[in-house]
This record gives structure tokens, C-alpha cells and sequence, in this order.
């Protein structure tokens, strides 16, 4: 019972980070239908940005925890969100209208790049960092086995939620919000009556950096080790997660974060680590068997 | 209309110059302006603010130099102009040619070894392009996990191979066969489902395959692959230096002398043989009820079910089919390297494949062997600056899409065409 506890705390940071990333393919694809390849870059850079903002404070002498942490914060969604930006005006606007796959293959093409761009600027070996956030609490102790959530968990499920409750007041209730689902329905239509499209998707894509750089942070403070290849299997399982929870869909993407997190968690905790990807991959393909739009994806009506 | 004035335009140019600048500054300041370095404590880095300078400079310049590029040149502009590739005859004369030149390339008088090599690489390939090119070209399907069926027909080689001490030509077939229930057993159920959502099945499917071959140590070899997979022969004749007792090599034969330029020529010449078979196969197939029913299906899947084409067993059949063709591949992949390993099969492998298809036009034959000779050949052109090579491999995609949107060549046209006087 205590380890099962222990796997569901540890399994719901992870799908907390997975979530953060998700909301970034499924608003994508909910307004140009496309598959951002690059995305799971984007978090890497994230994650860089980060890194790399804490070892320039820790050398300016910034030593209070909390400002560290907001300031890193603010710089890792800054920048990185200065990257996905970047990325649609020279990757995927000029392909806007053009046949599906083109965006796909730029995007392919954009994730390349960018491992590449990192691992050269900054070596291809790994990067740590000590902890940052320590302490913990004690949530009970049975036969010997403590189960114990860290305040970096709290931190990192609190701030999720916080940010995801936020996000889905700006989509309900902001001018944005509005441009956004207008687009998602009708772009031509949103076109003519006013709604600024380019302007639109871009700031999507800002939006969407800006989330996966907070997951980049979270996922560097908690493994404290980062390189510049761990995009492609976050950005998989994170594309996962929006699919699983039905693509478009924000509240799917933040619950199949989660279900992508426990999984993960619950597979290596009582089966073999080496297989969780497969049992991940494997629990995708059932679902999607059984519920072809994702859990709560909307079916699609076939128009002749 | 009255035009802007030189200084207004002029000042135009500058802001949006500027601007550019500036984001080339927040992008450059992070990354190149900080390097972190490894030191005891693990929190060392070096400052590089020249690096952003120059990246801003660059920038600025740029911005600044592409607005005296005709507009002309622009792709937004050149995309009303669809490339119509349709012009059979030219095709079948360029075709033509292309196969007058792979045939004839190991006896150029500028080939060498490495050059014949080099051509092995491509002709694969060129050879899993076509094979993708059914699913993704013709039946319109995403696949984004063909690397597993090139394993799936590698490892099942290699393990047929060496358990049942089978030749190259027999366990080919062995291989093709098993690739292609694997790429059903993935079908059957996940056929069903809509273009992207199949694309990501495909995906974990890839990287199922992948797990599952380091992993299951016990019959792969896990990490460390499999090696000593027997090389092909021709006829019976193997190429080698010395031949235990009874086994004639090539070179005793014809009485030369032994020249490991032999092998690679003569597997050099079964690739290409596996290729053109693959090309007129794929060609035929196209003609027949099965392979117009796959563009049918790409085009409106609706209409064909109204009239009456099962989608399920159509996209099958191309699923199986195209498999098939990369597991082919793939035994072949072995046998040249006469090792494997999971690392040549991970999702680089099936995004440079579905690259090759999307770059050279989807659908068009011709194009995947335009697009295979740029891709393959053009990291080996990077060797000298070798850190730079996926770099700009990544910029090239990117750039060639946007150039032509719709691949090198494109054709959408079907294969078969029923025109006026037939139908009279």
C-alpha cells in the first residue's frame, strides 16, 4: 500500500511535467492540424535555458531560493518562448495552406537541427545540477518503508495545476482565448472577420514554449541531469499523452499527461523498467482500439 | 497608389532589420552566450558574448541584404506554380537513364570502392523509399515507424540465417515474409483509425520494435546486435580470401586474383537488382485494381467506400506490401554489414525514410531517387566539417520544403487515366 502510495505521488510529478509539454501538441494541432516535431526540442532548450540561468545566478550570488526560482522562471519562458516563435515564422508559416505532410517533414527537419544546435553550443555531454529545492515530508511509515513526497513535488504538481487552471481561463475567457477557438473551427472564416491568423498561431506557439520551458525547469530541478537529446523520447511521450487524452483537446491533454505519468511510474515500480515505453506505447494503442478519438477528444463528423 | 519614398522604405527596411536583430539576440544570449563547462563542482561556464554578437550581425545583415532578393524567388510566390511531373516521357527517359548509370557506375573509369559503396547506401535507400512510398505516397497512410519493418526483415534474417545456416537467397524470402506479418499484426487493428492518430501508432510501434530488440538480450544480441551474418554469394560462389574445403570463391573461378572490391561491387549489383525489381513491382502494382484502389482511397476515402472498396483491407494490403519491401531491405542491410544492431533502426532511421518519400514528391518513383541521392550522399559531403554534418542535414529539410512544398517531383495524377476516346 505505502509503495503504491509512493508510486502515485512519483508518477504524478512526472505526468504533471508530460501534461505541460502535451498542451503545447494539442494546441497546435487543434488550430493548424499539424504535428509540431520540434516541440519536444522546444522543452529541451527549455530545460537548457534553465540550467544555464542557475549556474549565472548561482555566480552573480543570487542564494535565496524562492527569487532564484522565479527569476529562472521568467528567463527559461522567455527565451524559450522567443524559440517557438522562431520556429513557426521560419519553419512552418511559409508551409501554411500546403499539403499536410510538408509541415510534418519541416518539422522533422526543425528537431534535427535544433539537437544539433544545442549539442554543439553546449557539448554533448551530460549537464547537472544539484539540488536546488530540498526537504520533504514524512507521509507515513509502514514495515520500514517511508513514503515521502518532496516540496519540489508539491512545487512542481502545484504549479501545474496553478498553470493549467490558468490556461483554460485564457482560452474560455480572453480576446485570445476567443481567436484561438475561432481559428480551431474555421480559419478562413476567422480571417474575414477580423481575427488576425498569423498573429494568432504565433502567439499559440509562444503560449506552447513558454509551457514546455516551465516543464524543461521542473524536469531539471528534479532529475538534475539534462543533455541535449531529451527531447525526442519527452516530446513522444508527451505527444502521446495529447492523443491518448484525444488531440485538441486541453483538459485531454493534461489528463493523458497524467495517465502517461502513472504508467510510467506504476510499470517500472512492479514490472521491468526497460519495458515502461513499450507498456506506455502499448496502453496508446489499446485506448485508441477501443476509443479512436482519444478519451475525450470529440468524435468527427465526416462531411461528404 | 503612391509608393513609399527611398528614406521611408529605407527606415522600414532598418526596423525590420532591427527587429530581427533583436530576436536573434534573445535567441543567440542563453545558449551560445553561455557555454557551461565541466568542472568539480559542476557549475562552471565561460561567457561568449562575441558569438552573439556575430549572430546578430549576421542577422541584421541578412535581414537587411534579403530584401534586394527579387521577389520572384520567394517561395510564397512560387507556389501558385505547382510542379506538374506528369511529362511520363521526360520521366521515362531521365528513369532510364538513372538505370543506365547505376548499372554501369562500378566500371566508370572515375569509380573507386568508396564511390561503389557510397552507391549501396543510396540504392538502399532509394529502394526503402519505394517501398514506403506505397503506403505514404499511394494509400496516403502516415507511417512514421518503417524502421521497424526494416528490422523486423534484418534481425529475422540475420537469426534465420545463422540458426537454419540458410544462404543469402534463402532467407530472403524468410525475411520479406515475417516483415510483412509484422507490418499486418500492426495493421489489422490499427487500420481503423485517422491520419495522424495512425501515425503516432506507428510511431510507438517503431519504438516498440526498438525496446523490445535491446531488451530481449536472449535472441538479439540486446544492445550488442548480432554478428557474423553470412555474406551472399553468387551461384554458390562466396567472396572471400581463402574458402574452407569444398566451397569454390569467385576469385578461384574465374581464376583472379582476390580483390575485397569483388564483394563490394557484386553486393553493389544485388541491391540494384533488389531495387529495379522493387521499382517494376511497385510500377505494376500501381496498374492493377489494388493499386488504383490505394489512390482512390488516398483521395476520398468516402467515395470509395460508397462504391463499394473494403478501406480496411486495401490499406492492408498496402501496409503488408510496403513492409514486405523493407524487410527485404533490410535482409539486405545484414548482409552487407554482416552486423546489426537496434541503433541503425530508431525513429532517425524512419524519419530520413519518410524524408526521402515527402522530399522527392510523394507518389513519384523518380523522386525518391532524386531525394535518396541528396540525402544519402549529402552528410558523406559534410566529412570534412564533420560536427556540422546532422546540422545541416536538419537546415536542408527544412530548406527543401519550403522551396517545394510538394517534394522534388510531385504527382498526384493517377496511374491509370481513362481518357475520352476509351470511354466512347
Amino acid at each position: 500500500m505505502s509503495y503504491f502510495l509512493q508510486q502515485l505521488i512519483n508518477g504524478l510529478t512526472l505526468g504533471a511535467i508530460y501534461g505541460l509539454i502535451a498542451i503545447g501538441y494539442t494546441m497546435v494541432y487543434g488550430i493548424i492540424g499539424m504535428i509540431n516535431f520540434a516541440h519536444g526540442e522546444v522543452y529541451m532548450i527549455g530545460a537548457f535555458v534553465s540550467l544555464i540561468t542557475f549556474y549565472v545566478l548561482g555566480a552573480l550570488g543570487v542564494s535565496y531560493v524562492p527569487l532564484a526560482l522565479l527569476l529562472v522562471l521568467l528567463c527559461a519562458m522567455g527565451f524559450t518562448a522567443v524559440y517557438g516563435w522562431t520556429i513557426e515564422r521560419i519553419a512552418y508559416r511559409p508551409l501554411r495552406g500546403s499539403f499536410r505532410l510538408a509541415p510534418l517533414i519541416s518539422a522533422i527537419g526543425m528537431s534535427i537541427f535544433l539537437q544539433n544546435y544545442v549539442q554543439l553550443l553546449q557539448g554533448a555531454r551530460v549537464k547537472t545540477l544539484p539540488p536546488v529545492v530540498t526537504g520533504g515530508f514524512h507521509l507515513m511509515d509502514s514495515g520500514g518503508f517511508v513514503v515521502q513526497v518532496s516540496t519540489l513535488q508539491i512545487i512542481i504538481v502545484a504549479l501545474t495545476v496553478a498553470l493549467m487552471a490558468g490556461f483554460s481561463f485564457m482560452i474560455a475567457a480572453t480576446p485570445l482565448g476567443r481567436a484561438q477557438r475561432a481559428c480551431e473551427q474555421d480559419m478562413t472564416m476567422a480571417a474575414l472577420l477580423g481575427i488576425d491568423v498569423d498573429h494568432t498561431i504565433s502567439w499559440t506557439f509562444v503560449l506552447g514554449a513558454s509551457l514546455a520551458a516551465v516543464a524543461g525547469l521542473m524536469v531539471t530541478l528534479y532529475y538534475g541531469v539534462i543533455d541535449f537529446f531529451i527531447g525526442f523520447l519527452a516530446g513522444i511521450k508527451a505527444f502521446t499523452a495529447a492523443v491518448l487524452g484525444g488531440i485538441g483537446s486541453l483538459p485531454g491533454a493534461m489528463l493523458g499527461g497524467f495517465i502517461i505519468g502513472l504508467i510510467e511510474s506504476f510499470w517500472s515500480g512492479y514490472f521491468p523498467a526497460e519495458y515502461k515505453d513499450v507498456a506506455v506505447f502499448g496502453i496508446l494503442i489499446l485506448v485508441l482500439i477501443f476509443r479512436p478519438t482519444g478519451l475525450l477528444g470529440k468524435p468527427e463528423i465526416e462531411k461528404v | 497608389m503612391n509608393s513609399p519614398s527611398a528614406a521611408e522604405s529605407w527606415i522600414g527596411r532598418l526596423k525590420d532589420a532591427g527587429l530581427a536583430a533583436c530576436v536573434a539576440f534573445a535567441l543567440a544570449l542563453p545558449l551560445a552566450g553561455f557555454q557551461t563547462t565541466d568542472v568539480e563542482t559542476g557549475q562552471g561556464f565561460v561567457t561568449r558574448f562575441s558569438w552573439v554578437a556575430i549572430a546578430v550581425a549576421v542577422v541584421f545583415l541578412g535581414k537587411l541584404l534579403l530584401d534586394f532578393v527579387p521577389r520572384r524567388f520567394f517561395p510564397a510566390q512560387r507556389a501558385a506554380r505547382s510542379v506538374a511531373a506528369n511529362e511520363s516521357r521526360t520521366i521515362l527517359i531521365f528513369g532510364a537513364a538513372a538505370a543506365v548509370f547505376a548499372l554501369l557506375l562500378p566500371v566508370m573509369p572515375f569509380s573507386s570502392r568508396y564511390l561503389v559503396d557510397l552507391g549501396t547506401s543510396v540504392l538502399i535507400y532509394i529502394m526503402l523509399g519505394w517501398g514506403l512510398n506505397i503506403v505514404v505516397g499511394l494509400a496516403g497512410l502516415l507511417n512514421l515507424g518503417y524502421a521497424a519493418f526494416y528490422a523486423v526483415g534484418a534481425y529475422s534474417f540475420a537469426l534465420f540465417a545463422q540458426a537454419f545456416n540458410l544462404s543469402f537467397w534463402e532467407a530472403l524470402p524468410i525475411a520479406g515474409a515475417l516483415a510483412a506479418a509484422a507490418g499486418i499484426l500492426l495493421g489489422l487493428p490499427v487500420l481503423r483509425l485517422r491520419g495522424d492518430y495512425l501515425a503516432i501508432v506507428t510511431l510507438g510501434f517503431g519504438e516498440i520494435v526498438r525496446i523490445v530488440l535491446i531488451n530481449w538480450g536472449s535472441v538479439t544480441g540486446g544492445p550488442n546486435g548480432i554478428d557474423g551474418i553470412p555474406r551472399p554469394s553468387l551461384f554458390g560462389l562466396v567472396f572471400a580470401r581463402s574458402t574452407p574445403p569444398g566451397v569454390t570463391s569467385f576469385s578461384q573461378f574465374f581464376g583472379l586474383d582476390f580483390n575485397p572490391a569483388q564483394r563490394v561491387t557484386f553486393l553493389y549489383y544485388v541491391i540494384l537488382l533488389l531495387a529495379l525489381v522493387t521499382n517494376w513491382f511497385s510500377l505494376r502494382l500501381r496498374r492493377l485494381p489494388i493499386g488504383r484502389a490505394w489512390e482512390a482511397l488516398r483521395e476520398d476515402e468516402i467515395a470509395c467506400r460508397a462504391l463499394g472498396i473494403n478501406p480496411t483491407s486495401v490499406k492492408l494490403s498496402a501496409f503488408a506490401i510496403s513492409a514486405m519491401l523493407g524487410g527485404f531491405a533490410g535482409a539486405f542491410f545484414a548482409t552487407r554489414q554482416g552486423f546489426i544492431s537496434p541503433e541503425s533502426f530508431g525513429f532517425q532511421e524512419s524519419a530520413t525514410v519518410l524524408a526521402i518519400v515527402v522530399l522527392g514528391g510523394l507518389g513519384s518513383q523518380l523522386g525518391v531517387v532524386l531525394a535518396a541521392v541528396v540525402l544519402v550522399t549529402l552528410p558523406e559531403f559534410g566529412r570534412e566539417f564533420d560536427q556540422f554534418r546532422m546540422l545541416l542535414f536538419g537546415a536542408a529539410m527544412v530548406g527543401i520544403m519550403i522551396w517545394r512544398p510538394r517534394g522534388i517531383l510531385a504527382n498526384r495524377a493517377p496511374s491509370i487515366r481513362l481518357t475520352p476516346k476509351d470511354a466512347a
